[in-house]
């Protein structure tokens, strides 16, 4: 496998996060999912779906896994994204970084979610059972 | 005419995927973004606006040109 893994895909696969990330040089795998949750603000949240601009989406990816092998020194990078509609408990976001030893790669996830939140061109709708709301479009 | 891509809640506010604009109106991204937002007011509602050429975040300055691939990016909301 390749260095840095980025991919938008229909459903995460959180089974086989280990064997991409594994590295003989690496004593430590920091591996970060996000899900869907049931509830916003105390609203009961139906399902979520998730619309990418996906060729920009995965070069801003691309890039975000690059300065982190910039930032600290990492031997894996994984950065998965869904697309389409989810339900809760659902996976939709999969990052991980191995490195060394366990500072680097638990500060590079971190960067990995955090950026991907602020930079990548993707885009959340939430259903609840009266309304849709695309997530953040207003202050 | 320019064609322009829309995403998220762009694509709600404009009520289409694409937008088509005459290159006229539109020959830097900051004109883009006025024009956007004149022609569809609810742009101005927005946390805020980018827009990408080629792919990449582009700022106000940037010269549009008609082979460029043009997209409006309302606030994103990924992971």
């Amino acid at each position: 496998m390749k260095k840095i893994d980025i991919q938008i895909v229909k459903d995460i696969d959180t089974t086989t996060v280990y064997q991409k990330l594994s590295h003989p040089e690496c004593g430590g795998v920091c591996v970060f999912i996000g899900a869907v949750r049931d509830n916003t603000q105390n609203e009961k949240v139906e399902a979520l779906a998730f619309e990418a601009y996906e060729k920009m989406a995965l070069l801003e990816m691309y890039k975000i896994a690059e300065d982190a092998c910039l930032k600290w020194d990492l031997k894996k990078v994984i950065l998965h994204h869904v697309q389409g509609r989810k339900q809760v408990e659902d996976p939709v976001v999969l990052v991980g970084a191995a490195s060394a030893h366990r500072d680097a790669c638990f500060e590079a996830c971190r960067y990995l979610i955090d950026t991907l939140k602020e930079r990548v061109p993707i885009w959340k709708k939430e259903f609840f059972s009266d309304k849709t709301v695309w997530v953040s479009a207003h202050p | 005419m320019m064609e322009v891509l829309l995403f998220g809640i762009a694509k709600d506010i404009v009520g289409a995927s694409t937008l088509h604009i005459d290159p006229v109106k539109a020959k830097t991204v900051l004109e883009l973004k006025q024009y956007i937002s004149t022609e569809f007011p609810k742009f101005k509602t927005l946390s805020s606006l980018a827009i990408a050429v080629n792919n990449d975040y582009a700022n106000d300055a940037t010269l549009l040109k008609d082979d460029d691939e043009v997209a409006i990016i309302p606030p994103v909301s990924g992971g």
